[in-house]
């Protein structure tokens, strides 16, 4: 039996990690991964410490500093559920594992959404992509689509422009994103943007070949060839897990006080799977310091 | 024996970045083929995966799409 389990092992479940140790407490980390999605990210500019740092360089730096403490840490595990029985946590894994504790933090972070719309999931990594700035430079000279109209969309449609031989833009809203970017991609020779249009379909046999978008407002359906899909159209909070067993709001988020407190005593949240405003590395750092020290707290009171 | 170890991957990408960290920290030689840059190369990481991603790591002859630690670490008797 563990005194804390973290789920998630990116800037929040890390920093949680070293303040639980440094406290001494019995504590287990689980995590698909180590870094959740500052893996995805480039250049970071606003960690303080570094003028700039590499995504994967700041996650190595993270992984060190947990890793000189002796903590177990249960890592290509996901936590499909979670319970609680007279004060006792149960945690089980997607492996069929089991762990028990006395009190949980949860940060487990956000994945991209997706669209929801046939042809995607089977074509996943066959011209589906999450991640332009992983992906992008393998669609050289091929004609690809880039779904939404936010930042991460119009960055993926900057980065791409240079790539690709052309750029569909499709997004269901008019652009939401910075008019700074906007103004950065839209004289280009190669960039067709089609707003207020719905992805219907992505079709494919082996890889994508196409997509079937449809006007919200002339209603015509129109069939783009493309080789490749970016949907970047935001992330949605990984808190199914919490399903049933904790408050969460309209966006699935879960709901913390100041003190990373949910409504279940015991039960401690941090980094952006939480309500916390402000999806930023430091942010998500810092409320998982502030959720092991109230979890020691509690802990404390406990004994 | 040393290992044949082989990275497709693209510069810009940061899975690709942490396969080649791991194996430099481990110090596993290999050979790194940037698909961005060469179109022959990309056209056969995507015929021998079926997919379009990277990183792919080959080892002898066994392959692995994205960067997998504790795959690698079996493969390499890491």
């Amino acid at each position: 039996m563990y005194e804390l389990i973290i789920i998630g092992g990116g800037p929040a479940g890390m920093t949680a990690a070293v303040y639980a140790a440094r406290k001494k407490l019995k504590a287990l980390l689980i995590s698909k991964d180590i870094g959740g999605q500052v893996n995805w990210t480039m250049g970071i500019e606003n960690y303080m410490g570094y003028q700039f740092i590499e995504g994967a360089e700041l996650i190595r730096k993270f992984e060190e500093q947990v890793k000189q403490f002796p903590l177990d840490i249960k890592l290509g595990e996901s936590v499909p559920s979670l319970s609680q029985k007279d004060g006792i946590f149960e945690v089980r894994t997607d492996k069929g594992e089991a762990y028990q504790s006395k009190a949980v933090i949860i940060a487990s972070g956000k994945r991209p959404r997706q669209l929801n719309v046939p042809g995607e999931e089977r074509l996943k990594g066959r011209g589906v992509a999450y991640c332009a700035s992983c992906d992008g430079p393998l669609f050289s000279d091929m004609k690809v689509a880039v779904i939404g109209g936010g930042n991460s969309a119009l960055e993926a449609v900057d980065d791409m422009l240079k790539i690709a031989e052309h750029v569909y833009l499709v997004s269901l809203t008019p652009i939401t994103g910075d008019s700074i970017l906007i103004d950065k991609v839209k004289a280009a020779s190669n960039l067709t943007m089609l707003l207020e249009h719905e992805v219907m379909e992505i079709t494919g046999d082996k890889f994508v070949d196409g997509i079937k978008i449809k006007g919200l407002n002339d209603k015509a359906e129109r069939t783009l060839q493309v080789s490749g899909v970016f949907v970047e159209i935001g992330l949605i909070p990984n808190s199914t897990l919490a399903e049933g067993v904790v408050a969460r709001n309209q966006y699935s988020e879960i709901v913390v006080n100041c003190d990373n407190e949910t409504n279940v005593p015991g039960l401690f949240a941090a980094g952006d799977v939480t309500t916390v405003p402000e999806k930023q590395i430091v942010v998500a750092a810092g409320e998982g310091a502030k959720a092991a020290l109230r979890a020691n707290h509690y802990l404390q009171r406990l004994r | 024996m040393a290992h044949q170890v082989k990275v497709y991957s693209t510069t810009t990408c940061p899975w690709c970045k942490r396969t080649k960290q791991f194996l430099d920290d481990n110090k596993i030689y290999y050979q790194n083929i940037d698909v961005a840059a060469d179109k022959a190369a990309r056209d056969e990481m995507i015929a021998k995966t079926g997919q379009i991603g990277v990183p792919v790591i080959e080892v002898d002859s066994d392959i692995s799409v994205g960067f997998d630690e504790k795959w690698l670490r079996e493969k390499l008797s890491l």
